[in-house]
């Protein structure tokens, strides 16, 4: 299976770890994995922004890019949501060649690669930052607002398989980080309350290392910590489920 | 002001935010306790769904139907175009019955038509008889939230107003005294109106009642005891059957507060013995709204206000931020399209994450609407143009390998280097967040290393 491997414009600049750890995975568990040198960016800053005729372009090459291949994977939820959902809406029926095969990684490893065991382990108290867009778009986890449903949730199933694995419970498991692309900017007063009532929920829980499917949550948490000191870790979910956090 | 700037006004005194944020997370927190005893909830959303769709997909027939049921059961009906209009006749009928008191219960209809200011100006007295309206009535401001329009105070502030207005001690700030002290003021008030106005929860075609829900009874004592009622609604309240009815009334308390049902629900089927009642069916805007199609869904809403307190962002910059007469995020897809140059910030104060629309007991699609008016708005010209400009560049350089390939080592370069050479949307990001330490190498750098 020939896996296009997309990787989100930040994550290539300045999150590489995040990055290899992803293709390291994929390979270990079998998959034909390939990098188009060609990709850009998923255009949903342009998009979120209202732009969807300046997002146009960059879905349209990010179709081309990727439409050769078996199955297009990302590790970050955000930018998979906008292939699936916003694709369709902003570039037609151009983008039915890539939206039914683009996954998010976990839901790939779970869904399409039936992975059922990993060669990891980690000796951190680990909290999961769920990012919205996976939760509430793409349905990787059930979000609090819908208790009356089934429970699960695939980035938690996929950790619990890291040896010694231990996890702590937040009071307010799936509460939006306050990133929120330019929102961060925009609204920079509410964006960094709501980052800040995040961290204090990571450290009542007494967590040592943040992980999230959406490196775009932790470098907003992350800058946020290491401004206040707090002391916090913040890495990929790939990169724990990679072993690089034994 | 824009939201960006209220809303910091709000969260600069954190302590009251955090307060403000726990409080209506407290709110969310029973509504899942409540969705949680139902195991058909996620169906029961979607079958509140399907017939609000129904309903505005035949609302000029249903509103016919509704029209000419009233007037069997001896209801007066009248259909305003607009707020003025609405002020207008409610002012005619209160003013045949040489009204000079009314009390009116909560209604966002009569908030929207600033009916208070028309009728005051034409020297009535409107007593606002839901207590969290009648503190906000008192200190002269505007509800903050449509279910819990006084949320935004605590009770050391409720105790000063009332101490001010109502004469009750300084230091009285025990939430039952203060409740005790509004119902004694209160009593006497609904014995002298000579009129009562209520809002309209759900108005059923097929039989030609108007529905009113509340929790302090206010409505039922409002509507019942003087001999002129008058009903206010938008076009959008109807459903077709009394059959439908339960479906809402099971959605709509448990949405808005965690309670299984609202403590009053009152069904209007006729006027009292020798009195009158009379139902104002109002358009503003509505039928503008029903014409577009990626927003008229925001119509289906039955105002149980859980989207304003699951929403992160409501719950730390508060109801006033929004400056519109709904808030929160149903606030900020309907404020646009009524006047989208006053309200161009309010799609975007939102992070997209979706929770609004997970908890809407009608499925209203609010975070896509969010980002759809986004797109709107910046085709009719609004928003900030600085930044509409620069996403013009980003879209060229991220459909282009080539551009973006420099653009990433410039940026690298950049943040490597000093402070003051970048762009004033980092340096914003940088007032309170550090930036990731620049790494060494790209990942396709390092991919390509990996290849070898």
């Amino acid at each position: 299976m020939r896996v296009g491997l997309f990787i989100p414009c930040y994550v290539d600049q300045f999150f590489p770890s995040a990055g290899m750890a992803t293709v390291e995975l994929l390979e270990n568990h079998g998959c034909d994995v390939a990098f188009p040198e060609a990709q850009t960016c998923c255009g949903q800053p342009m998009a979120n922004a209202g732009c969807s005729g300046d997002a146009a372009a960059a879905a349209r090459h990010f179709v081309d890019t990727f439409s050769g291949y078996d199955y297009v994977v990302s590790p970050s939820g955000s930018c998979v949501a906008m292939v699936k959902h916003q694709y369709p809406k902003i570039v037609g029926n151009a983008a039915s060649s890539v939206v039914s095969k683009t996954y998010e990684i976990c839901e790939f490893l779970l869904d399409v690669v039936k992975v059922t065991q990993l060669q990891a382990s980690c000796s951190k108290l680990v909290a999961i930052q769920m990012a919205c867009h996976g939760t509430r778009e793409l349905r990787l986890a059930t979000g609090s607002e819908r208790p009356a449903l089934p429970t699960f949730s695939k980035p938690r199933q996929l950790l619990e398989m890291v040896d010694g694995m231990q996890l702590v419970e937040l009071q307010r498991p799936d509460e939006c980080c306050g990133f929120g692309g330019l929102f961060s900017i925009d609204e920079v007063d509410v964006s960094c309350a709501m980052g800040d009532d995040k961290l204090s929920d990571f450290q009542q829980a007494r967590a040592e290392l943040v992980v999230s499917t959406d490196m775009s949550c932790l470098m907003h948490l992350g800058g946020l910590s290491s401004r206040q000191d707090r002391g916090l870790k913040f890495a990929h979910i790939a990169e724990v489920l990679n072993g690089d956090w034994a | 002001m824009k939201h960006p700037e209220a809303a910091a006004g709000f969260v600069a005194d954190s302590a009251k935010s955090s307060w403000h944020d726990q409080a209506l997370w407290g709110v969310r927190t029973k509504r899942d306790a409540a969705v949680s005893a139902i195991p058909e909830w996620e169906e029961l959303r979607e079958q509140g769904a399907r017939i609000k769709a129904w309903s505005l997909a035949h609302l000029d027939d249903l509103l016919v139907q509704f029209e000419a049921q009233c007037q069997q059961n001896g209801i007066v009906v009248h259909w305003a175009a607009d707020g003025p209009e609405h002020n207008r006749i409610v002012h005619g009928i209160l003013a045949k019955h040489r009204v000079k008191k009314l009390v009116k219960s909560k209604s966002m209809l009569t908030e929207e038509c600033r009916l208070n200011e028309h009728l005051e100006a034409q020297g009535m007295e409107v007593i606002d008889t839901d207590l969290g309206e009648r503190i906000v009535q008192l200190r002269h401001e505007p509800p903050s939230h449509i279910v819990l329009p006084a949320i935004h105070l605590q009770k050391e502030e409720i105790a000063e107003t009332f101490h001010k207005t109502m004469g009750t001690p300084a230091d009285m700030t025990d939430e039952t005294e203060l409740t005790r002290a509004a119902r004694k003021d209160f009593r006497e008030r609904f014995l002298q109106a000579e009129a009562g106005v209520t809002g309209v929860n759900f108005a059923v075609a097929d039989k030609g009642i108007v529905v009113v829900c509340t929790n302090e009874g206010n409505a039922d004592l409002g509507a019942g005891l003087p001999r002129l009622h008058i009903a206010c609604m938008g076009i959008e309240k109807i459903i077709p059957k009394f059959d439908h009815l339960s479906v809402f009334t099971r959605l709509l308390a448990r949405s808005a507060t965690g309670q299984p049902i609202t403590v009053y629900t009152i069904h209007f089927h006729k006027p009292k013995p020798g009195g009158e009642m009379h139902v104002v069916i109002v358009d503003n805007g509505r039928s503008a709204l029903l014409g577009r199609k990626d927003f008229r869904r925001s119509l289906g809403c039955i105002r149980c206000g859980a989207c304003m307190n699951t929403c992160p962002i409501y719950r730390r910059s508060g109801g006033h931020s929004y400056m519109a007469t709904v808030p929160g995020p149903i606030g900020s897809t309907l404020a646009p399209s009524k006047d989208p140059k006053t309200h161009d910030s309010l799609p975007f104060a939102s992070t997209l994450c979706g929770s609004c629309t997970d908890v809407c007991p009608v499925k209203i699609d609010l975070h896509q609407q969010l980002l759809a008016w986004r797109g709107e708005l910046v085709k009719m010209g609004y928003g900030d143009r600085k930044k509409i400009r620069s996403m013009k560049l980003a879209g060229k350089v991220l459909s282009s390998p080539t551009l973006y390939k420099l653009a990433g080592i410039g940026a690298r370069i950049a943040l490597r280097g000093p402070r003051f050479v970048l762009p004033s949307e980092a340096k914003k990001w940088l007032t309170n967040r550090d930036l990731p330490p620049v790494p060494e190498e790209s990942f396709r750098a390092r991919y390509r290393r990996h290849q070898k």
